[in-house]
């Protein structure tokens, strides 16, 4: 059942050019879907906008974002924005600068419990303590009660990833959640997400601009280029044989995922030249 | 580990700081031309009277001399006698300092209410015409100096609109009870509103006067760090919660916006501080700079130092606070 829908996004800076061309995606309940694309593609401009984030300089066109079967661009901003903090999420890229520096691990995870579902505080905070155990923190209560600075970035991002978890939301969105990590510390963290999205099956649009991640999470991929999704697939399929030349130059490009040591391919120029005419771009 | 030390080697700085200002203030009073002893007798006096009196009041001795006896003095909690007054300069200037922290505190506070609703009220309403106002508001409050303001005020709501007193510190005609000189907080304490009412019908304008250059400056440097806040990744991801806007700069960004605003405010409260000398004046106010004023016509060399001293202690008090805050709203010092 699809429990995320978006129908021929339009997204353009204000008096400016589109940053998003008539986008559509679906994610089902529990799915993982993949949104990969070079820099700039505009892949955390969907996610913005799913979640109502998207900077003030940006204005939606047209097109639906239909969540559980209600369009979030007709409801009033009050309303939207409560649904959205009830049933969906955001992991963050950079976990260094994504929790208040002033505020105490416990009250940034607790507060939405409490202040928009209407949890009791011993309920919230109990709950926050057995999601900190669940993504591997040893002792959670004293981290609940430390401040951002004192945690490592792993840390940091285990306990958005909790975060995230917290209001068992129905959709989450996962924007680069470990490009800004140690490769070390990479593979943990991909590794708690998708073990986390499996025991709570939860729906995921899982951003990235690595394809090998994508084999390893995903059961659905969206490839966006400049602003225009140019391929829509499942995982399988894409990998056996991606339709489009840019994603079967993209896929090329990348460095074979059962491989790491493979060396780097660039997008030869032709295809990006044959994209580019393609969306309308450039 | 740090604090111990950062205290000891607080006071051995702020020691060295009153003495640097005792040693200019000192020097300074007495090289500029301008006879304290002759101002105070009366025209016939010989130089016979002249000369005993500057005696007993030691300013026949040399500068140092002088300097080291009156150190000594002060080192005991004796910082002389009034020349004017004929009373200890250390009670007399006790006796209006209540004056002078209550007007400067009313004003603070005036300032702060006023300047973090406006920067509060810019900062939920930017890009529309409400921050444009807030903007125009505070570039005309900080373009008109206080004294100015103080003239305007009394123009306006003394002169015009005679709905505040202009004029002295309280009805001189009420019944007053107070046994400190803190009136206004004495008032609240013993409940009697009439003489608070009085009180602040008197400070009002005063303090209006000090307080919207500050409040301006307030409400820009605050919405400035706002506006910055507003966009880092922490706020961003608390708007996906659900949260109302107002909530969302009230809880995650004010508390982040506060430390670089609250260190300036401490330097522009310091400056507040030192307008009241003027403001006092102005408003015929018994506090410490109206004596000041009048200590300086006088040649009255002894207040002059013991004024000049304290608003020096003031001063360094008030970034002490500014430092004690600034530690405890910022987790990152609160935890070594
Ligand atoms: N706040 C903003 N104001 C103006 N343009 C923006 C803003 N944020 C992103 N963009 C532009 O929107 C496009 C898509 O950005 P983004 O969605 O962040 O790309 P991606 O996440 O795929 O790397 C880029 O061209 C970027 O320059
Ligand atoms: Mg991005």
């Amino acid at each position: 059942m699809t429990y995320l829908s978006v129908r021929d996004l339009t997204v353009r800076l204000k008096d400016g050019p589109a940053l998003l061309r008539s986008v559509s995606l679906d994610v089902a309940a529990g799915e993982v879907r993949g949104l990969v694309g070079e820099s700039g593609a505009g892949k955390s401009m969907i996610g913005k906008a799913i979640l109502g984030i998207l900077p003030r300089a940006v204005e939606v066109v047209s097109g639906q974002i239909v969540l559980d079967g209600v369009d979030l661009l007709t409801l009033p901003p009050a309303e939207r924005r409560v649904r959205v903090g009830a049933t969906c999420a955001l992991i963050p890229q950079d976990p260094l600068t994504a929790l208040n520096p002033s505020r105490r691990i416990g009250p940034q995870m607790t507060d939405r419990l409490v202040d928009i579902l209407g949890w009791s505080r011993a309920n919230a905070a109990a709950r926050v303590q057995d999601l900190l155990a669940e993504v591997q923190i040893v002792d959670p209560a004293r981290v609940l009660r430390q401040y951002p600075h004192e945690l490592s970035g792993g840390m940091r991002q285990r306990i958005l990833i909790a975060s995230a978890f917290a209001a068992e939301p129905r959709l989450i969105v996962a924007d680069e959640p470990t490009t800004a990590l140690d490769v070390t510390v990479q593979k943990q963290i991909l590794k708690l997400i998708a073990g986390m999205q499996a025991r709570h099956g939860t729906a995921l649009l899982f951003v990235t601009h690595d394809l090998g991640v994508v084999s390893k999470v995903c059961q659905s991929l969206s490839v966006l280029y400049a602003g225009k999704v140019v391929e829509d697939a499942a995982v399988r399929a894409f990998f056996a044989g991606p339709k489009h030349p840019y994603s079967a130059a993209l896929l090329a490009a990348t460095p074979k995922y059962t491989d790491p040591d493979a060396g780097l391919q660039p997008v030869p120029a032709d295809v990006i030249a044959a994209v580019r005419a393609e969306v309308g771009h450039g | 580990m740090g604090l111990l030390r950062t205290i000891l080697l607080r006071l051995l700085t702020t020691a060295i700081t009153l003495f640097g200002v005792a040693v200019i203030v000192f020097f300074v009073i007495r090289v500029v031309p301008g006879n304290p002893i002759a101002m105070m007798l009366p025209p016939g006096a010989t130089d016979e009277d002249i000369a005993r009196l500057t005696a007993l009041y030691g300013l026949d001795k040399s500068i140092p001399a002088q300097f080291w006896i009156w150190g000594a003095g002060v080192l005991q909690g004796d910082f002389g006698t009034s020349i004017t007054a004929r009373q200890p300069v250390l009670a007399m200037v006790l006796a209006r300092l209540p004056a002078t922290l209550e007007l400067s505190v009313l004003a603070l506070l005036i300032a702060v209410l006023v300047g973090g609703a406006a920067a509060l009220t810019g900062t939920r309403l930017r890009q529309t015409k409400v921050e444009g106002g807030i903007d125009i508001a505070g570039g005309m409050a900080l373009s008109v100096p206080d004294f100015l303001w103080g003239l305007l005020l009394i123009l306006a709501f003394g002169v015009l609109m005679p709905i505040f007193h202009i004029s002295g510190r309280v009805t001189p005609s009420l019944d007053l009870p107070f046994v400190t000189n803190f009136y206004l907080v004495e008032s609240l304490i013993r409940l009697r509103l009439d003489l608070t009412l009085d009180l602040l019908s008197h400070m009002l304008l005063p303090a209006l006067s000090l307080a919207i250059p500050l409040a301006a400056i307030i409400a820009q440097l605050l919405k400035q760090s706002l506006k910055e806040t507003m966009h880092l990744d922490y706020v961003t991801l608390a708007r996906t919660h659900g949260y109302s806007e107002a909530r969302v700069i009230w809880r995650e960004a004010l508390p982040n916006a506060l430390l670089p605003t609250l260190t300036l405010v401490g330097v522009q409260f310091t400056f507040l501080i030192g307008g009241t000398v003027i403001i006092e004046r102005l408003f015929s106010y018994e506090g410490l700079g109206n004596m000041a004023i009048d200590a300086v016509i006088n040649r009255d060399l002894p207040l002059i130092q013991g004024i000049v001293i304290l608003f020096a202690v003031i001063f360094t008090g008030v970034n002490l606070v500014v430092d004690l805050m600034y530690a405890a709203l910022n987790p990152r010092l609160r935890h070594g």
